[in-house]
């Protein structure tokens, strides 16, 4: 232990911790910009480049930067002091010397950490003219960037190249002409980008964003010959309430139901119930590859791996195309729902497909990308029209003058609006193999569970692994959440090392509940984990927690599909990937 | 940028130095000076191809070509001349210098000559303050360069070169 005095009193930390560390342990609070720090997940931004951490430290000449110093027996540090004060305040003036002043129309506006500097540092003037960057604009079909806007704070780069693996970006260019970007500048649609939207999660600026697709939205709705349909993933009722001063983790579902019905969306659904179809799909072509393997089949690949998240499916197709005949071949429930909207439901409505608009509420930006690929249309028709985050549908709610928090609780609309605790379960990591589970293990067996709830798959550790006994037969069941850390399980496979049956992967650190679209969390890891613990209630308050209970699922089947991995059913709700190596 | 493919041998070349280097991406630096020595520039698919032997991401490669100033992904000249603008040099009128390099050549800094004889290249400071204003014409140093010289010097490297205009000169 050491001995310091932070702001002059006298207290005891941890050796080893750095002055930021050791100021927020005794209940100081040091403004910070570039770092980001997200506790218990190993996700760090330190690379000391902003200096508004700057504190005083008695006896040192330079003003002594918080982050990245590492305390010392009897340091007296001022965290407030007149000069780091002065400092900090020179430093965010120049940052806005050189940076557009686009407050008033820009997307991250009221949610800026650079704003909120600027506003807490008290900053009325910016006292320094001079030359601005300009950058041109680079939008990709989920992903805008406003380079422009960048403060080389290097958050994205960390993201994507540590957390993530994916290496799209890096700081390029040298001294003022520096920025953040693809290699060659290329544009993001032109690079291995997967659009997991963990740069846009992180950004503290308006530099990277989602394409805002809300406009579509309302064009959609404004039209009188359109029915237009709403799914919303299972991740945005654990997290939509924080946009309107809710605490994290506050189920929202009634309200959130509520809302879209006063948007004017004719039918509100949910993605839920499509993921209860996925399991249907998924577990039953689990299944099916197990038993094959069982009975001796050498040829039959496992582990089958999941295949939800569309960050995933273009992160293995750039990274690992010789492993495409692994994932599942199962479409992503939003892609499901999607399918069945435009025939199922539509037949039931007596309209043509494209009669309909289909809109899903994502927790997710590579879900704007998933929904534009051409498998998923027929012809030229996309299965889901625009598909919005969740930030996307909070703005709209204001922009309708919705007062959210007043709003009544509603049930969504039947047929496609049904869902059980296993599809409530797929916005968190270690939830679609949990929902995979309940179902395939009663397929199998054809015995009913002796208990619903896993807490062998549930957690926040990047990698995990449990074996599950199906009735004498031992399941082995890895789980990856963040791509870096797929990325591990992928090589394993690869080497012929791979134990696991089964895999489930999400590209976002904790899930779709720590998705590119969702609030921003702002580097505070405990959001991400009371919107964990939002999804496991909710899941607790169903009536139905295994999948293939879903009366609905059940009618479906018996209405229109037949039997899961069925013909149709490979024609509507199963796709192919494809090689993008080169 | 137009694509170019690569030679064989010159992407064995390439994979021949990472592997000198244990093909570790912290040599990262030593790899692109000797790919650079060899090949005399740095075009994108020779970075891809590095970046794929040292198992780090073309962007991060991209990243480092881009930071310093001696990595070019332009093909450089047979006669590379580069003239420094360091304190020294530039006081005692290594600018002017310049202009008239650019005006004999027709090229600005950064630029080969069409005929791919000549490239142009500012730089800081060869540690020949004392010759200041100092031109270099690949590994040859010309001290004390004044604007007036600066024809002849080219002419020496003209020589023997086959263009219409050495011809009839």
């Amino acid at each position: 232990m050491i001995n310091l005095t932070i702001d002059n009193k006298p207290v005891v930390v941890k050796k080893g911790i750095t002055i930021l560390e050791a100021a927020s342990s005794v209940g100081v609070h040091i403004p910070t910009l570039c770092y980001m720090k997200l506790d218990d997940m190993n996700i760090e931004n330190k690379p000391g480049g902003c200096r508004v951490c700057v504190v005083e430290v008695k006896g040192r000449r330079n003003l002594a930067p918080a982050c990245c110093t590492e305390v010392a027996e009897g340091m007296d540090i001022s965290t407030h002091s007149i000069r780091a004060i002065n400092a900090r305040r020179t430093v965010v003036e120049l940052i806005l010397s050189d940076h557009p002043p686009d407050c008033l129309v820009c997307a991250k506006s009221g949610d800026c950490e650079l704003q909120d500097m600027a506003h807490n540092l008290g900053i009325r003037e910016i006292h320094y003219k001079g030359e601005q960057s300009t950058y041109r604009e680079d939008t990709s079909p989920a992903i805008t960037r406003e380079i422009d806007k960048c403060i080389m704070c290097r958050r994205c780069e960390m993201m994507c190249n540590e957390v993530q693996t994916v290496g799209v970006l890096s700081a390029i260019n040298r001294g003022f002409d520096s920025v953040v970007s693809p290699a060659f500048e290329m544009n993001l649609d032109h690079s291995v980008c997967t659009y997991c939207g963990q740069c846009v999660a992180v950004c503290p600026t308006g530099a990277l964003t989602e394409v805002d697709e809300t406009g579509k939205v309302i064009k959609a709705l404004s039209d009188p010959n359109k029915t237009v349909v709403v799914q919303t993933a299972p991740a945005v009722r654990a997290a939509l309430g924080e946009e309107f001063g809710m605490e994290a983790g506050t189920l929202v579902t009634g309200k959130l139901v509520s809302a879209l019905k006063r948007l004017g969306f004719d039918y509100v659904f949910d993605t839920d119930f499509a993921a209860d179809l996925t399991i249907m799909e998924e577990g039953t072509e689990l299944l099916s590859r197990l038993e094959k393997f069982l009975g001796g089949d050498k040829e039959v690949k496992l582990p089958i791996l999941t295949s939800c998240c569309p960050a995933w499916v273009k992160f293995f197709e750039h990274q690992f195309p010789e492993m495409l005949e692994i994932p599942s071949t199962a479409r992503s429930p939003q892609q499901m729902f999607g399918s069945i909207a435009k025939t199922y439901f539509a037949e039931k409505l007596g309209k043509k497909r494209d009669d309909l608009v289909v809109v899903s509420i994502m927790p997710c930006v590579a879900k704007k990308y998933e929904c534009g690929r051409d498998e998923f249309k027929v012809d030229d028709n996309p299965d889901v029209d625009h598909a919005i985050t969740t930030r996307e549908l909070a703005a709209l709610v204001k922009l309708a003058n919705i007062e959210f928090e007043k709003l009544p609780n509603e049930d969504f609309d039947h047929p496609l609006g049904e869902s059980t605790g296993a599809g409530v379960i797929f916005g968190t990591t270690g939830g679609v193999i949990e929902a995979a589970v309940r179902t395939a293990y009663e397929l199998h067996t054809g015995k009913d569970l002796p208990r619903l709830d896993f807490e062998e798959l549930r957690g926040m550790e990047g990698l995990r692994q449990a074996t599950i006994d199906f009735n004498g037969l031992p399941i082995k069941i890895g789980i990856a959440h963040g791509l870096g850390n797929a990325r591990k399980l992928l090589e394993e496979i690869q080497a012929g090392k791979s134990e696991f049956h089964a895999i489930e992967i999400m590209s976002c650190p904790g899930g779709c509940i720590g998705g590119g679209g969702q609030p921003y969390h702002h580097g505070d890891a405990e959001v991400i984990k009371k919107r964990q613990m939002a999804i496991y209630q909710e899941d607790k308050n169903k009536v139905l927690r295994k999948s293939h209970e879903n009366p609905y699922i059940i009618k479906l089947y018996e209405e229109f599909l037949g039997k899961p991995m069925s013909e149709k059913a490979h024609h509507l709700l199963h796709t192919k990937y494809f090689d993008r190596k080169n | 940028m137009p694509k170019i493919k690569l030679a064989e041998n010159t992407i064995q070349l390439i994979k021949d130095i990472c592997a000198k280097f244990d093909n570790n991406e912290g040599e990262l630096i030593n790899v692109l000076h000797q790919v650079q020595g060899k090949l005399g520039y740095l075009p994108a698919e020779v970075q891809e191809v590095i970046a794929s032997e040292l198992n780090t991401s073309v962007a991060k490669v991209y990243g480092v070509v881009t930071f310093y100033s001696f990595f070019t992904m332009l093909p450089q000249g047979e006669n590379p001349i580069s003239i420094c603008m360091g304190t020294a040099c530039y006081v005692r009128g290594a600018e002017q210098v310049l202009s008239e390099l650019k005006r004999q050549l027709n090229v600005e800094v950064g630029q080969t000559t069409p005929d791919g004889k000549f490239s142009l290249s500012s730089l800081r400071c060869v540690g020949a303050c004392g010759l200041a204003p100092v031109v270099m014409v690949g590994e040859k140093v010309y001290g004390r360069v004044s604007p007036t010289q600066v024809k002849e010097i080219i002419a020496e490297y003209r020589e023997g070169c086959d263009t219409p205009e050495s011809k009839s000169a």
